[in-house]
């Protein structure tokens, strides 16, 4: 396992409802306290389990004891299910070594599908998200679901993106054994096969933006 | 790595788990060996009760979703009768619910423990409002405790047993949506060999409300004011004599020590976090108000240890400042964060906040909550608002609590105009249903779910009928309590224990009832649609039962969903009249828009197949294929 860079480490994946951000947080958490750690977990959702922006934190420490929401400015990782929530948060809690890693495929608010909000452009986003990161990652987690054959495994995908940050507490060996301990059969392979196009996607440095 | 049931029913003291706060509830009942749980499903605490009803068989003891709080609250307190240690878990709105038993039974007290366990929703995450619970302990004359973190809101319930079985008194504890759902490390307790022994109910036992007891309750009350002077959830830390105290109640602690240290000021501000919310140990508050100048107190909603503060400061003519959420320095509405903690210490204390760096002028569109793709309620609520438009009169809309609340926003084309409590529906629409007979000229309809309808929809129901108001009550039955997670109800036909059961039949509790009942599917647009607007034009109280099982629900299913996509080749795009129906009218999730092509798309990630919207497209131009029907 490797040391903390950070202390406290502070992790947050943020997406809409629906999209698995929760579980995300629990695995990476779970592994966390099981290495002995101190660690704090916030997960804001609304009322809807769908739709909404949702956002996790995860912070991790050596020693300290921590309050379950990152301070603004503080996180040193962003994982982002959705370009727009992923600007949305950097902007409130990136600083300057802050690493993130994205899904760049725009899921729409209804009111920019009813024509009364616009979505930004793409190269505004992207510019953005880049400008706001230390190194940033656009990782195509959904797509990489679609092809392996089950559109819940994006957030294991990007799970396997976040091993490759460099910062990351957590190895890609270290969530390889999670998996194997968490899924079965035929789920247990294709999660195993996002998780291996999720890596590569920063490992290969293709995503980098 | 373990799951839940392991780490909840595991006997491996000093092992250290990840917990929710939630979780940490069922550890600690767990650990206090509870004979008796019962809850009606209320975010943010609804997890509980899911937890327990999965091990209570394992740890041998009874764990119900009840029809609606009362009935919940009024269980456990039977069940205390017969000795038996009972956990009744509710959120803010649902304590409101059990006021009457919450304070009758403060007057006749308990026999076994009784632990009242209510989440607030500061910020209102997954609630209709804020509500500070608290003033219901105060009101009830009842002791009320509050966790900081995971590990004390898992210690805490073994205590409040313990302490509500010693001084024969109801104990509330209050959580707070940071604690229900955030995760911490708790170290596990050890398991008791068996439940809490129960007691026949004797001859001379009395658990009565009657008004003599006033006296006993108020005894009670200061007992507990002095136990809660040593209580062990209470502390100090900081410098011996401070001239800045924080004084911190819940999920403040942890902010606060935060703050403190990013600040520095470890040697310079006390942290006296304060655990018994009601009553309010005043010597130890004393003892630690004495010789300070200024005090800030972060607490969730609303300044009630603030304002408490001050009396007691001002009992005792002391001289300190006081500042929190009523004079600005904390907001007055929504919840404690890093941030807004940071920038009141800061301003207590003078130290300099770090500096936020600049962020572009780019807009980001908000993202309004919606219906999921396929949900039955977006055909519902469609289809009102169609044939609504169509009346003399707009019509009048009452709206209730469930998911179809999201029909007060563009979700559901804006459909209702009014919406009160859990339950109220049927009974504002009575009340606007009696005036067309003294000229208001509306066609009045309301909704309700499933669930809602045996919660408290029935006796509301009952009045309705009997008192033959002009309305229409659309039950939109999706054989769920969907916004909350799916727990059962007695429509469902299984309990919280996993138990199969004979289902209740809504349309034959409506016809017994003495209404007139329809039934019709949302997804048959074009003849829903029909019986909508004949319903509209009968006179009378009259029910239409909406049926059709929740998407989600579905989605769990293990079946071949249809593959709905769009024609691009029949599409018009915005050449067409329609005016991008599918994606602005409807507004299904699942129906997008490709705006290289600037035609019609749907999203294959989204869509769950329901095949509504091609009903709708006036151009054919979205295609069904396959899939198996439910």
């Amino acid at each position: 396992m490797k040391a903390l860079k950070f202390d406290p480490l502070n992790i947050v994946i943020c997406g809409i409802g629906g999209q698995g951000n929760v579980l995300a947080s629990e695995v990476v958490g779970s592994a966390m306290n099981d290495r002995g750690y101190h660690v704090a977990v916030g997960e804001t959702y609304g009322a809807s389990q769908r739709g909404g922006s949702v956002m996790s934190h995860v912070r991790v420490s050596a020693d300290k004891e921590m309050c379950v929401l990152i301070p603004s400015g503080e996180a040193h990782i962003i994982i982002g299910f959705e370009p727009l929530e992923t600007l949305r948060m950097a902007r409130k809690y990136a600083g300057p070594d802050t690493m993130i890693v994205y899904d760049p495929r725009p899921v729409y608010p209804l009111g920019v599908l009813q024509g009364i909000q616009t979505y930004p452009s793409m190269e505004d986003i992207t510019e953005e998200i880049r400008s706001l990161s230390a190194a940033a990652y656009a990782v195509p987690a959904a797509d990489i679901a679609m092809e392996v054959g089950d559109s819940r495994s994006a957030n294991i995908a990007l799970l396997g993106a976040f091993t490759q940050l460099p910062d990351s507490p957590l190895s890609r060996e270290d969530l390889e054994k999670i998996l194997t301990q968490r899924f079965r059969g035929a789920v247990l392979e294709l999660n195993q096969r996002a998780f291996a196009m999720g890596c590569e996607a920063v490992s290969g440095k293709g995503g980098a933006v | 790595m373990f799951n839940m049931e392991w780490t909840m029913t595991a006997n491996a003291p000093g092992q250290v788990c990840l917990m929710q706060g939630n979780e940490a509830i069922v550890r600690g009942a767990v650990e206090a060996g509870i004979n008796f749980a019962a809850s009606y499903p209320g975010s943010p605490s609804s997890q509980v009760l899911t937890m327990l009803g999965k091990i209570a068989g394992e740890r041998n003891f009874y764990a119900e979703w009840s029809t609606n709080e009362v009935c919940a609250m009024e269980a456990c307190v039977g069940a205390s009768l017969a000795n038996a240690r009972a956990l009744c878990i509710v959120k803010q709105n649902g304590l409101l619910c059990v006021a009457d038993a919450l304070h009758c039974g403060a007057q006749h007290g308990v026999k076994g423990g009784l632990v009242v366990v209510t989440s607030d929703d500061p910020s209102a995450h997954s609630s209709t409002n804020e509500f500070d619970s608290r003033y219901q302990a105060m009101s009830a004359s009842l002791p009320m405790l509050e966790p900081t973190s995971m590990q004390e809101t898992k210690d805490m319930i073994p205590y409040a047993f313990e302490l509500s079985e010693r001084t024969k008194q109801i104990v509330i504890v209050r959580l707070t949506t940071r604690v229900c759902h955030g995760r911490g490390n708790v170290t596990l307790g050890p398991l008791p060999e068996k439940p809490h022994p129960l007691q026949t109910v004797g001859e001379w036992d009395r658990l009565v409300c009657v008004s003599y007891k006033h006296a006993d309750m108020l005894r009670k009350l200061d007992a507990l004011r002095q136990e809660f002077e040593s209580c062990p959830f209470n502390h100090y830390t900081g410098p011996e004599q401070p001239k800045e105290l924080i004084v911190a109640g819940g999920t403040g602690r942890l902010y606060a020590q935060e703050a403190i240290r990013r600040l520095g000021l470890e040697d310079r501000v006390g942290l006296l976090s304060l655990a018994t919310v009601w009553p309010l140990p005043e010597q130890y508050i004393l003892s630690h108000l004495k010789g300070v100048e200024k005090v800030l107190t972060l607490e969730e909603v609303d300044p009630v240890l603030e304002h408490n503060l001050e009396a007691i400061a001002g009992r005792n003519q002391l001289r300190v400042t006081f500042s929190g959420r009523s004079d600005g320095a904390l907001p007055k509405i929504g919840e404690l964060d890093p941030d807004n903690v940071m920038a009141a210490v800061s301003a207590l204390t003078g130290a300099a906040l770090p500096e936020k760096r600049p962020t572009s002028e780019l807009e980001l569109p908000e993202r309004d909550l919606t219906f999921c793709a396929g949900c039955p309620h977006r055909a519902t609520f469609y289809l009102l608002k169609k044939v609504m438009r169509q009346e003399k009169h707009p019509g009048a809309v009452v709206g209730d609590i469930g998911c179809y609340i999201m029909s007060g926003q563009s979700a559901g084309h804006f459909a209702f105009q009014a919406c009160n409590c859990m339950g109220s529906g049927v009974n504002l629409a009575e009340g606007l249903g009696q005036l067309t007979n003294y000229g208001l000229d509306q066609k009045v309809v309301t909704v309700c779910g499933d669930s809602t309808f045996f919660h408290t929809i029935m006796p509301g129901l009952v009045n309705a009928t009997y008192h033959n108001a002009n309305m229409l009550l659309m039950v939109l039955d999706n054989s769920a309590t969907a916004m909350t997670g799916f727990q059962p109800h007695p429509g469902t036909g299984f309990t919280a224990m996993g138990a199969q059961v004979k289902p209740m039949n809504i349309q034959k509790i409506v016809e017994a009832i003495g209404c007139d009942v329809e039934v019709a599917d949302p997804f048959d647009v074009e003849n829903t649609e029909k019986v909508l607007r004949r319903l509209l034009h009968k006179s009378g109280m009259n029910v239409l039962i909406m049926r059709q099982p929740c998407a989600t629900l579905m989605s769990k299913q293990s079946r071949k969903k249809s593959r709905v996509y769009v024609d691009q080749s029949k599409c018009q795009g915005e050449g067409c009249g329609c005016d991008k129906y599918c994606s602005r009218v409807w507004g299904c999730p699942g129906n997008t828009w490709d705006f290289q092509n600037n035609k019609a798309y749907i999203d294959p990630v989204t869509c769950v197949g329901c095949g509504v919207c091609a009903k709708l497209c006036p151009n054919g131009a979205i295609k069904v294929e396959g899939g198996e029907d439910a």
